[in-house]
Parts: C-alpha cells; sequence; structure tokens
C-alpha cells in the first residue's frame, strides 16, 4: 500500500497508538526530571525510582486489587527515594551523579529481593484503554493522543502543566532561579534547597509513575530490572528535548516510536538477530545525543549549593 | 624538606602546583597512599556493619553468630579466602579503572559493557588459537579482552570530545548496546555448536584457562593481574608526570588547558585504560572462572565497581581492600545464610549503607574529585 495509505490503516493506527503507550514511561520521568535540572539538580536516580514505583505499585496493587491504592503507593515510594537522594545531594553537598547511580543500583537490589520474597507473578490490577470517540479517528495524531489509557491522558495534562509552570507561574520562575544563579536568588528570599527538594520529590513521583504505567498498562507483572534503563534514557530526553515540556514531549515520542519500531519489525522480520531489534531504542537514543545542537544547561547544573556562611 | 610541604593539597584531592621535584612527588604519594577519606571509608564499613548486626537482631537471629558465619564464610578457610578473592577480582579490575577515570573528571559507568565485550573478545581468540601453549594464548586473550574494552569505552571518549557528549549517559547507553551485541554472537556465530538455547561459547582449552595460583581452590591468576594493575595504576596516577596530568585535569580542567597540558589525548588515554581494565575483568570471568563467555557472565560487577572505587577513595590501591570487602561480604553472607539462617540480602544491605555513608561521609569531607557542573550532563 501507498505512504499514505499506511498512516490509516490498522497497521499504522497500532503503531502510532504504541508509539505513545511505550513513551509514556520515559516521558513521565522525564517531564519530572525538568523540574529538578531547571533548579539545579541532575536526578540519575531515575531509573531506580522508576523501577521502585513499578514494584510499589505492582505489590500493591495485587495485594489490594485497588488501581488507586497501587498508584499511591508508587508515588509515596518515589517522593520517599527522591527525598533520600536529596539529603545526599542537597543537604549535603555529596555527588549528584554517584550518589544518583548508587540509588537507582540499591533500587535494583531492594526490588529484586523484594520480588523473590513476594513469588507473585502477574495479576496486577490493570488500568484500560479509554479511547476518545471520534477524535481517535483523525490520522496519526488520533491513535497517537486520544487512544490511550487514563494515564496517558494524565501525562499530556502534566506536559502541559509543566508548561505553565515555568512559562507562567512565579514559582517555576524560582525554580529557574535557582537552577542558574542559586546565590542570586536566596538573597530574593528564594530558599534554594526547599525549592531542590520540592523539584526532586515530583521527580520522584513521575519516575515512579511511570514505573507504575509499566506495571498496571504495559505488562501487569514485575520482573527483575523491568526498566531496563529506561531512566536512563530519560536523562538523555531531558537533554535531547532542551529541558522544555514540548521538547521532552517530543524526544520521548521519538524514542517510543523506535521502541515500537522494533517491536514490529521483530514480526516482520524474524531474519533480522532480535539483539539488534532491542538495541535499537538505545543506538537512536545514543545518535541523537551526538548530533543534538548542544542545549545550553543550566548554569548551576550538578554543583552542589551551600548557603553563604552556613558551616556544615 | 618535611612531608608535610605545602606544595601538596593536604587534603590529598591532588591540586598539585606546577615544578614538582622528586622530593615532593614522593610526598605526594605519601599522602595520597595515606589515603585521607581511608578514614571515611572505614567509618562507613563499620556503621554499616553494626547496622547489619541491628538487621540480623530484628530478623531474629544472632548477631553474633550471624559476625562468626559472615566471617567464616569469607575468610575462614582456604577454600573460602579463595572464594572472596575470586570475587574480589572483576571489582578490582574495573573498580581501578572506574577511579583513574574518576580522577581525570571522567563517570565511566560503561564498565558492564567493556566487560561483556573484553570477554567476547577473550573467548574468541582463545577458542581460535585454543592449540598454542598457554603462554602464548593467555596473554593474547588478555590483549584481545582489553583492546575491546578500551575500543567499546573510546566510543563515549571519542563522543566527549568531538561533540562534548556527557559519558554519563552514552557510557550507560553503551552497555546496554554492549550486552545486546554479545548476546547476539553468544547466540549466533560463536553459540557452541549443539547448543540452542543458551547463549554460551564452546568450552576454552585447558591452555587458554588462566591458572589455579592455590593449589585446590578456584583462586586464579587474574587475582596477581588484578594486584598488579592496581599496583600499576597507582604507580603511574600519582608518580608519573601523565598521573599528575590526569589528576590535574579532573581537578580544574581550565588550568590544565592552560598550562598547555594535552588536555584531549590524555582525557582520550584515560578512556582507554579504563576500559581495557574492565576488558581484562572480562577475560579473567571468562578463562579464570567460566572456561567459557556466557550470556550472564556478570552479576552487575561493572556497576557495583563504582561503589568500590567510592569506597576506595578513587586509589586504586585502596580499590583492591575496597573491593575484597565488598566480595567478602557476597561470600559470606551465603554462609551467613545457610549457617545462621539470616537472609543474605542482608550482606547486600550492609553494602547498600556502606555506599551510602560513603557518599554522605564524603560530602563532608571533600577528597574525592569533584566536577565542573557543565560537564555532568550538559551537551
Amino acid at each position: 500500500m501507498t505512504m499514505l495509505h499506511w498512516f490509516t490503516s490498522t497497521g499504522g493506527t497500532g503503531f502510532f497508538s504504541a508509539t505513545m503507550r511505550l513513551a509514556l514511561p520515559v516521558m513521565f520521568a522525564a517531564l519530572g526530571g525538568i523540574f529538578n535540572e531547571r533548579a539545579g539538580v541532575v536526578n540519575v536516580g531515575m531509573e531506580g525510582m522508576m523501577l521502585f514505583g513499578a514494584f510499589a505499585a505492582y505489590s500493591v496493587g495485587v495485594l489490594t486489587s485497588s488501581v488507586a491504592l497501587a498508584i499511591g503507593a508508587a508515588l509515596a515510594a518515589g517522593i520517599v527515594l527522591a527525598l533520600i537522594l536529596g539529603l545526599l545531594t542537597i543537604t549535603l553537598p555529596g555527588d549528584q551523579v554517584v550518589a544518583g547511580i548508587a540509588l537507582s543500583l540499591m533500587c535494583l537490589g531492594v526490588t529484586s529481593y523484594l520480588n523473590a520474597l513476594q513469588g507473585t507473578t502477574g495479576g496486577a490490577p490493570s488500568i484500560g484503554a479509554a479511547a476518545v470517540p471520534g477524535l481517535r479517528s483523525i490520522p496519526v495524531l488520533g491513535p497517537l493522543l486520544f487512544e490511550q489509557s487514563w494515564l496517558g491522558y494524565l501525562a499530556i495534562g502534566i506536559a502541559a502543566l509543566t508548561w505553565f509552570v515555568f512559562a507562567r507561574s512565579s514559582w517555576g520562575m524560582n525554580v529557574v532561579a535557582c537552577g542558574e544563579h542559586p546565590e542570586a536568588a536566596e538573597t530574593l528570599g528564594v530558599s534554594v534547597m526547599r525549592t531542590r527538594y520540592a523539584t526532586l520529590a515530583i521527580s520522584g513521583a513521575l519516575s515512579a509513575l511511570g514505573g507504575a504505567f509499566l506495571t498496571l498498562v504495559e505488562s501487569r507483572s514485575f520482573l527483575d530490572g523491568l526498566t531496563n534503563g529506561r531512566g536512563y534514557v530519560a536523562l538523555a530526553l531531558l537533554v535531547l528535548g532542551v529541558r522544555t515540556p514540548l521538547g521532552v514531549v517530543l524526544a520521548a515520542l521519538l524514542f517510543g516510536a523506535a521502541d515500537a519500531g522494533q517491536l514490529r519489525l521483530q514480526v516482520t522480520s524474524p531474519n533480522v538477530p532480535v539483539q539488534f531489534m532491542l538495541m535499537a531504542p538505545y543506538v537512536l537514543t545514543l545518535v541523537a545525543l551526538v548530533f543534538v545542537r548542544r542545549s545550553r544547561p543550566p548554569a548551576a547544573l550538578g554543583l552542589p549549593y551551600r548557603r553563604q556562611g552556613a558551616q556544615l | 624538606m618535611k612531608l608535610s610541604t605545602p606544595a601538596v593539597d593536604p587534603r590529598g584531592s591532588g591540586t598539585i602546583v606546577e615544578g614538582t621535584t622528586v622530593t615532593q612527588r614522593i610526598s605526594t604519594w605519601m599522602n595520597a597512599a595515606r589515603g585521607v577519606s581511608a578514614s571515611s571509608s572505614a567509618f562507613a564499613a563499620v556503621v554499616a556493619l553494626l547496622a547489619g548486626a541491628g538487621l540480623v537482631a530484628a530478623a531474629g537471629a544472632n548477631p553474633a553468630q550471624a559476625a562468626r558465619s559472615l566471617l567464616s564464610g569469607a575468610f575462614g578457610s582456604e577454600f573460602s579466602i579463595a572464594n572472596t578473592l575470586v570475587e574480589s577480582v572483576p571489582l578490582i579490575l574495573v573498580g581501578v579503572g572506574v577511579a583513574v577515570a574518576f580522577r581525570a573528571g571522567i563517570f565511566n559507568i560503561g564498565g558492564e559493557g567493556q566487560l561483556y565485550v573484553g570477554g567476547l573478545a577473550a573467548a574468541a581468540v582463545g577458542l581460535q588459537l585454543g592449540t598454542l601453549p598457554a603462554v602464548a594464548v593467555l596473554p593474547l586473550m588478555g590483549l584481545a579482552g582489553a583492546s575491546a574494552g578500551a575500543a567499546w569505552s573510546l566510543i563515549a571518549g571519542v563522543l566527549r570530545v568531538w561533540r562534548g557528549a556527557s559519558e554519563v549517559i552514552n557510557t550507560i547507553m553503551l552497555n546496554y548496546i554492549g550486552i545486546y551485541l554479545v548476546q547476539y554472537f553468544l547466540h549466533g556465530p560463536l553459540q557452541a555448536p549443539g547448543v540452542t538455547s543458551f547463549g554460551e561459547t564452546d568450552a576454552l582449552s585447558r591452555a587458554a584457562r588462566l591458572p589455579s595460583i592455590l593449589a585446590g581452590t578456584g583462586l586464579h591468576a587474574g587475582f596477581i593481574l588484578a594486584i598488579v594493575a592496581a599496583v600499576a595504576f597507582h604507580a603511574v596516577l600519582f608518580g608519573s608526570t601523565w598521573g599528575y596530568r590526569v589528576r590535574l585535569i579532573g581537578a580544574n580542567p581550565r588550568a590544565a588547558l592552560s598550562n598547555g597540558i594535552g588536555v584531549t589525548p590524555t582525557v582520550l588515554w584515560v578512556f582507554a585504560c579504563s576500559g581495557a581494565l574492565a576488558g581484562l575483568a572480562g577475560f579473567c570471568a571468562v578463562s579464570g572462572v567460566q572456561g567459557r563467555m556466557i550470556d550472564n557472565i556478570s552479576p552487575g560487577y561493572g556497576y557495583v565497581a563504582i561503589v568500590v572505587a567510592l569506597l576506595g577513595g578513587n586509589l586504586p590501591l585502596g580499590v583492591v581492600v575496597a573491593g575484597i570487602f565488598m566480595a567478602s561480604l557476597d561470600t559470606g553472607s551465603i554462609t551467613m545464610q545457610s549457617v545462621a539462617g539470616v537472609p543474605s540480602a542482608v550482606g547486600q544491605c550492609i553494602q547498600y549503607l556502606v555506599v551510602i555513608l560513603v557518599i554522605a561521609r564524603a560530602a563532608l569531607n571533600p577528597t574525592l574529585v569533584r566536577r565542573r557542573a557543565r560537564k555532568v550532563v550538559a551537551a
């Protein structure tokens, strides 16, 4: 069939719907990452928070059969982990990358252990699809945007909210100030530490929500290392998307398209070794990072901030 | 000249001023070898062990008995010492690579992928040349493993140098790409004949196996390689001009540039050395332990090595101690589980606690390399 026909065929709509579905976990994490990176803290622990959120959602979901409680558990787990990271990197001037990696490693170990203890597979409550009739028939955009579960719509909403926070709200401007010049922000009465903690908590919550999506929508079971590096991909998306909501959403969709594409290619081209398909999204991320124009990071990103005159 | 000459920053982070004499270099070495951060690592280890004892008590077991079984499992007999030291080999090798990279301000998180790639290369060479005597095959395998690891690491190195891309994300991506690539070979061209469902190569010949250095145990010559590598890199890092350049780049990149030090070639060499060491770890795992390359040759050594490097204060010699410590927790906790009934996860918890405490303590005691913000995740 011709290119144009494919867009509206079942294969095409399935592809676009899958693109969004596969993009959502990293999209959540990256949207959260916008907050803390703009505030000057880099959250390399997103992988661990996503994994723990996935596990928390799964085990609470299996225990209570309630989607709401499962998501609540995930959010709580993400926030707690973010606060731990904040303790190491904001209150104590620890190295953010090292602390983040260590946290991710810990989460991998702890979730694997707890999963072994738990011993169940499958059975998580699921969030069903909630397609919007009518709108879903728009070519390309329809299946992309309007044939998702309600978590998908939530992601779009959060993206819009993020835009609003940074474009129109004064708290958003405070966040940006913390990331660009924390000393100046402090003199204007902005509590840099509290703002950074808040953004980190948002980041943890959203990463965990992305993880919960994996267990409640994608695969209704938890496997060790389920996230498989998506948290790190989210970090790359922040760079690719220039740390703006729209950029991050588009970058996430790119990753989702690569993932959806390789899944389909596995079926249509069984002669190509599956490992090359599986590595495709990561290769794409790597290549995209190489060719992106240098996005200017917040000036104080990665530097621990100490209030002037404070002794630790 | 007093040993505590002000030419050396007593905190040991390596802010060396130019024109060091021999005595100043010796004092540098001694300050470094003293391991200013040794106290913070030891403190972290002790507190974590105490907390572990608390966990054990909470689990209803006897902490003293658990401690005894942990120690005997790790060091109690010739057999257990051998186990611990074997386990420490990849941690030390990759850890030294990570520590050297940290000293240059480079985050090499790619140790896992480099280990896999190195292991595969070593196995491939070993299978091809298995009929040659050991004295010929083993060095060639080691060279192949090191070269493959170095090449894999240089991908991230070149991207950083050429495009300014942060190696934090790139090395992590390359981990996944590298492991999938290795799996392709293990399930495809290099798969052992007759095997269809496992990803593994044919068994290596006797000559291609690292010999045991402690009769009757699995302690293989790779351990000697690890110690030699750690000593060599410690000497180079703190006693040579190149090592000084590396540390200066990590401590103050602008000073390095303005002093005419070739930052780019040095950075690339650091990536290469770091990757080569991880590749050697893969070679040791393949030739010393498994006897072939397999799908899951590494249970995350590349990532744990980052923690080991941190615990060792980014000193190659410190990494040896830290590596043996972490390995002893691994082997000891198995015995602790079978003898004292304490889940081996407590051993892992102790490891995690050590990590957190080291990070926290290091934050209060700035002896580790501090990075410039822009280089972290900027691109």
